[in-house]
């Protein structure tokens, strides 16, 4: 089956997400999409599948233009999506989630699920998939619930496959399997489309490369046409670095030693368990990991949010294991949560307001039990010309910022103190290119004036690029340690220790 | 993953909320041991007496006899076992059966002690009961299914007064069918209305329940001071009768308490059956679900998420409008202003109780309705408690029970947000 | 920093630190909806009197009625500030509920415990002045509906127990616990056989305002009280670091415990205040216009609240303006029912119709689209 986008035009009020994006997919064929976050590449794929009505421009399946109404009309038409954040019902059994709409049904509009199993088996053998039809959702990796995705859509006897961001939460190793799965489907003539920001993935899996800019397609190229830096230029429309630059490793003493912690989710199962580990000044320590191995735990237990169940953090060589989230803020540890608008701003709050979110109490900003609001807003001017944050006023509220300029908030709040330890858990995720060169060189900024930096992050680049040594979290536990004078940090070695692989 | 038992690493100690809270059951366990022995064990012997059939009944079953103090005495000794049991866990398992066995055990002292030498009939209070969870379990049934798509609903109060002074009003017009008909219909209709505020008009949810609540009370009151006052005969409604199902109606204990009723616990039974295989085991059930867990998921999947949570919420309403009516045509006949008196709101305690699950729900409103008519009961035996008292035993109850149980029950992932379509 | 030349960065801190003018559509959701709902909810609650055979003519006169009860004389303003009083008090606990995040149904339990504690102290300690008595009176009012909410809030924080089912039940226990009081030989009156409490005696009562213009003018010195407070709450929430927790603990309690608030410390605190407000509201009626205690003399107040703090969209002013109004529409009720003879229950329709159209802005657009410049949906971030 083959698809034409022509003069494809979405607008949201008056921002325009998409304008005149002209594409055609073809069967048998993986067509890479490459864009940076907020480039439109989200919103043309949801047009695509139906979800959004387009503006102007129209979309034709073999040639005959079709109107799409609703989001069930684009997986009627045989167009497939494969969300970035899985369209899965946890507590559902993968049979379930497969069915889910297209149910088969015994008398009494009863749910035939033993239809259901053979069904998804007959798709796990056809594309070597190996999932078990009666595990349950939030039980399984991400990898696993992936395929579920997939078989999702071939359940539905898609054609069209559309993969947004696939890779962002696999490990190196699932994304080669991911990348046999995408191979196998092109072998079976689906036409494939593959979105995403990571250059080398895209050189390595795609057929046909086209770029999206600022909501217009820029360029298309073949995989060999180009380096992955003229694709990164012209991803973002200015020459980049993809490198960060960093001064030479000359760690100073321990700062945060954490000694066999132990961390329990609520149900009592182990998040984090018995893991030791020090970060020093003048260095920045990575945590690699895939999501969901105990990283978040680990983060908040530091940053005092997360009850701790067993071992010691000290800081500066006292004992903080029951210090409160703001005896820690007062003693120089600084936190950039990993879900900034759930946990790092309170979105309906000024840019002012939030910039004191946890030092309102300072002496700088209230006397007593009274807030000096013009002390906080001048404060907050000053930080958010500093900090680059761009925006009208400080009294603009926080939702009306973009991703970016809401992190850089976040960033110039936590770095605009008297910081000793600087923790960043995903510090850069889901933003522009723009937003996250600055963030890092502000990271860097931070090590080189003696601060301890603890990075956690799942995009293994990220990680390599910025530490002076990697820990490998697999399970709760710190499987590997790389750079510093140990294991080089090379990037298959570290991808296989975050798959568990013993090295 | 989730799997990683802590009771392997036993070496560690670790700080576990299942060792948490097996402590304070501990506490509670004891602290209802002393209870128990400093007033309940109190007894100047005699023995209590309990009726389990009545002399007219097929099959007689002999009273049940037990001698107070003894008796108490023992129970003592369970609840301070459990409690020493708890307190001393290293695993911190089984506090959930241990506090309902403790409970258990406590009422059973309590009855023991109100009865000591005197008579009780204890299938009477049992019939009683399961007539008074009737309105309860229906509003916990309404709850499930509203919440089961991700609707709260605080407004079931206000739906059940609907139910009630409908069923009054049209019943005393047109007979109690079409009567109970009108106000399974009214209670749908403010199913619907509720629906249309949060769904389409995505007013919050709780503001919603408060409005329809408010606004129920506020019309019925009117129309029942308005109307009622003056033209009688509008509230005055022929009642349900008990129907007695041949041969199970006969069983001693079980007969009396779920088989000589009348159609409403009939229709309670059925509709928690039904609400049960529809939702965990039919194609629609599924939908509805997933709506409530996520709908995106549902969405993009083609299932018309709105359309889904108007028709939960409105069968939710039916359900709600139904347990109403029977508190005026399984009842009394006729409306009285606030007849409710909060039925609606025990109703969705009965549903976090319930876990969700229509059975839970229904399970719930018999222990409410155990207590509400223990209380009418115990009045009867002349205790020295105050019947204020016994009647806010079952308030009290349900604080505890949510206090104890909101952190190990899960609810639908939705519940309560708004779903607003991109 | 104090360098006479300003540095780019300067420059543009500057620059942020100007504030835009408030958009149209602030100005609408505050005065354009609002002045809306009334008007529908006067309209349908019109529509219901005819439903229920009430003659056109008589709606005409009931709503005649409930303007001159209301606002048509120093008598009729008298009755509103009376009926406003202890609406806005509670109200004000209800409000910095929300702002908080939390959902306080308990204010009519709180209202009768705090109403109950004050007649005790009313009654008794014979002999004390009226600056020493009546003090004590209304803080024994304060100080047992903040404990009695406090309870909520200390379950919702040591367990999680969501506030709406505790403080519900905590309302259903007040009920009986009052009736029990009632009966307890030093409370209830003596002779009497119906539960009803002694009278407060002359030297807790508040002092009337205008009983030297008509002694039937009911308005007390609770009036300042119900002012002081509106300003107090209004100078806590936006004022002070306490103000400022409730409030970011309210818009997201995430974020506020990654800050480093104490969010247990938040629950009970802000429960405990709404709970003394509303303890407030019921000394404020037992010790300003009862004079004394019987069942159920919280007479929905507490319910009530809820509305107000709604309509007032949980601001301290706004709580005051919509305690006035259904203040007003209460006394304008009560001459509605004298003057036209119909049910005092209607203005309860009225009012939750009110609280529905407020809180459904989108339903008003779409009942009045020109009242409106474009399209509310239109927004999108």
């Amino acid at each position: 089956m083959d698809i034409e986008l022509r003069g494809i035009t979405k607008r949201f009020g008056e921002v325009v997400a998409n304008s005149g994006v002209n594409l055609s997919i073809r069967a048998g064929e993986v067509l890479g999409l490459l864009g940076e976050n907020g480039a439109g590449k989200s919103t043309m794929m949801n047009v695509l599948s139906g979800l959004y009505r387009p503006d102007e421009g129209e979309i034709l399946i073999d040639g005959k233009p079709v109107q799409f109404n609703g989001p069930g009309d684009g997986i009627r038409a045989g167009i497939g999506m494969v969300h970035q954040h899985f369209m899965l019902v946890p507590v559902f059994t993968v049979a379930e989630n497969v069915v889910l709409g297209v149910e088969p049904t015994g008398p009494l509009d009863s749910l035939d699920l033993k239809t259901a199993r053979a069904q998804v088996r007959e798709i796990n053998e056809t594309y070597g998939l190996e999932v078990d039809p009666d595990a349950l959702i939030e039980n399984l990796p991400v990898g696993i619930q992936q395929r579920v995705e997939i078989i999702k859509v071939l359940f539905r006897s898609a054609d069209v496959l559309i993969f947004d961001e696939p890779t962002a939460v696999l490990t190196p190793q699932e994304v080669t399997d991911f990348f046999k799965i995408v191979r196998a489907l092109r072998e079976a003539g689906k036409a494939l489309v593959f979105i995403t920001h990571k250059l080398h993935e895209i050189l390595e899996i795609a057929d046909r490369i086209n770029v999206l800019r600022a909501g217009q397609i820029v360029g298309e190229c073949l995989p060999g046409e180009k380096t992955d830096l003229e694709l990164a230029e012209m991803m973002v429309g200015r020459p980049v670095s993809l490198e960060v630059e960093k001064k030479p490793y000359e760690p100073g003493e321990v700062l945060l030693d954490v000694k066999d912690l132990t961390i329990l989710r609520e149900d009592d199962s182990l998040a984090v368990d018995d893991v030791s580990f020090s970060v020093r000044r003048h260095e920045v320590v990575g945590i690699a990991g895939v999501q969901g191995n105990g990283q978040s735990a680990l983060v908040e237990a530091l940053a005092g949010v997360h009850r701790i169940a067993g071992g010691t953090i000290a800081f500066e060589g006292k004992d903080i294991t029951r210090a409160s989230a703001r005896a820690r803020h007062q003693m120089g540890i600084a936190h950039i949560p990993e879900d900034r608008l759930k946990n790092g701003v309170v979105a309906n709050f000024s840019i002012a307001e939030n910039m004191v979110l946890n030092s309102y109490y300072d002496d700088r900003y209230s006397r007593g039990v009274m807030m000096d609001w013009n002390a906080v807003n001048e404060r907050a001017a000053e930080y958010s010309a500093a900090f680059d944050v761009r925006t009208p006023s400080i009294f603009e509220t926080v939702n009306h910022l973009s991703g970016g300029n809401q992190q850089k908030m976040v960033v110039a709040r936590e770095m605009s103190r008297d910081t000793k330890l600087l923790i960043a858990a995903h510090p850069t995720r889901g933003l522009d290119v723009g937003s996250i060169e600055y963030i890092h060189s502000r990271l860097m900024d931070a090590r080189d004036e003696g601060n301890a930096v603890l990075i956690v992050s799942s995009e293994l680049d990220e990680v390599i690029a910025l530490s002076d040594r990697i820990l490998v979290m697999f399970k709760g536990k710190i499987v590997a340690q790389f750079g510093a004078g140990g294991r080089p940090a090379d990037k298959n070695d570290i991808g296989l220790a975050m798959a568990g692989a013993a090295l | 993953m989730a799997m990683d038992a802590v009771a392997t690493t036993s070496t560690r100690k670790l700080d576990t909320a299942a060792l948490r809270q097996s402590k304070i059951a501990g506490v509670i366990l004891i602290l209802l041991a002393l209870v128990t022995a400093l007033v309940f064990a109190q007894v100047d012997g005699g023995d209590a007496v309990f009726r389990l059939s009545r002399p007219t009944d097929p099959w007689v079953l002999p009273d049940l006899v037990v001698p107070a103090g003894p008796f108490n005495w023992i129970a003592v000794a369970i609840l301070t076992f459990l409690g020493v049991r708890q307190w001393l866990s290293k695993t911190g398992k089984g506090t959930s059966l241990a506090l309902g066995i403790g409970f258990a055990v406590l009422i059973a002292a309590f009855l023991v002690w109100a009865t000591a030498g005197k008579a009780f009939s204890l299938t009477g209070m049992l019939q009683a009961t399961v007539v008074r969870a009737v309105p309860i379990a229906m509003g916990g049934l309404a709850g499930v299914l509203s919440e089961r798509v991700a609707v709260v609903n605080i407004g079931i109060e206000g739906i059940l007064l609907s139910g009630a002074f409908t069923g009054a009003l049209i019943g005393s017009l047109l007979g109690n069918w079409v009567g109970l008909i009108a106000a399974i219909l009214v209670g749908g209709m403010f199913g619907f209305i509720l629906a249309a505020l949060v769904v389409t008009y995505r007013v919050d949810q709780i503001i919603a329940g408060v409005v329809i609540n408010l606004f129920v009370l506020g019309l019925t009151s009117y129309v029942s001071s308005q109307v009622f006052s003056e033209y009688r005969f509008l509230n005055n409604a022929p009642v349900f009768r008990a129907i007695s199902i041949p041969v199970l109606g006969d069983i001693p204990v079980i007969g009396p308490m779920f088989f000589q009723q009348n159609i409403f616990v009939y229709g309670a039974l059925i509709m928690v059956a039904a609400a049960t295989y529809y939702l965990f085991y039919t194609k629609h059930g599924l939908h509805a679900r997933s709506v409530g867990e996520h709908p995106q998921a549902a969405d993009t999947l083609g299932i018309n998420v709105y359309r889904v949570r108007y028709i939960h919420v409105i069968m939710g309403g039916m359900v709600a409008g139904f347990g109403g009516a029977f508190l005026t045509l399984g009842l009394v006949g006729r409306f009285d202003d606030n007849m409710t008196n909060g039925r609606g709101f025990i109703g969705l305690a009965a549903m976090i109780f319930g876990r969700w699950h229509p059975v839970g729900a229904l399970m719930a409103a018999l222990i409410f309705g155990f207590a509400d008519s223990l209380q009418q009961k115990m009045a009867l035996l002349q205790t020295p408690i105050p019947s204020e008292f016994l009647a806010m035993a079952p308030y009290i109850a349900t604080i505890v029970v949510v206090a104890g149980i909101v952190g190990r029950s899960r609810m639908p992932a939705a519940d309560g947000k708004p779903y607003i379509k991109e | 920093m104090s360098e006479p030349a300003e540095t780019p960065t300067e420059k543009l801190a500057h620059q942020l630190l100007q504030k835009a003018a408030p958009s149209r559509t602030v100005y609408e959701d505050l005065i354009i909806v609002p002045v809306f709902a009334i008007f529908v909810a006067l309209v349908l609650g019109g529509l219901v009197m005819l439903a229920t055979n009430v003659s056109i003519d008589t709606i005409g006169r009931s709503y005649i009625a409930l303007l001159t009860g209301s606002v048509g004389s120093l008598g009729a303003i008298s009755e509103t500030l009376t009926a406003a009083t202890p609406l806005v008090l509670a109200g004000l606990g209800v409000a910095m509920g929300f702002r908080a995040g939390f959902f306080n149904i308990g204010a009519e339990g709180q209202v009768l415990m705090g109403g109950m504690a004050a007649v005790i102290v009313g009654f008794s300690f014979g002999g004390l002045p009226i600056y020493i008595h009546l003090p004590m009176a209304l803080l024994a009012g304060v100080l047992v509906g903040g404990l009695y909410a406090g309870i909520a809030g200390w379950l919702r924080a040591a367990t999680g127990a969501h506030e709406v089912i505790s403080t519900i039940m905590l309302n259903l226990i007040s009920f009986r616990l009052v009736d029990y009081l009632l009966k307890v030989p030093f409370i209830q009156k003596a002779g009497r056989s119906d539960p009803i409490s002694n009278a407060v005696l002359d030297s807790a009562t508040l002092p009337r305002l205008l009983d030297w213009v008509d002694p039937n003018m009911r308005v007390h010195a609770g009036v300042f009280l119900m002012l002081f407070m509106v300003w107090f709450c209004y100078w806590l929430l936006f004022k002070t670091t306490i103000g400022f927790e409730f409030r970011a603990s309210g818009e997201n309690p995430d974020a506020a415990r990654f800050a480093g608030m104490r969010s247990g410390l938040i629950v009970v605190l802000v429960m405990a205040l709404a709970g003394a407000l509303a303890g407030l509201a019921g000394a404020n009626q037992v010790l300003g216009v009862l004079g004394r205690a019987s069942p159920g003399f919280s007479a929905g107040i507490g319910f009530n609240a809820i509305s107000v703090a709604l309509l007032g969209r949980s601001h301290p002013v706004g709580v005051l303006i919509a305690g006035l109004l259904f203040g007003a529409l209460e006394a304008g009720g009560r001459q509605m029912q004298v003057d036209a003879g119909v049910s005092l229950d209607l203005i309860g329709i009225v009012q939750s119709l009110i609280i529905a159209f407020i809180a459904a802005p989108l339903l008003v657009r779409a009942v009045f689209p020109w009242g409106f410049r474009g399209k509310a949906a239109s927004r999108k971030e």
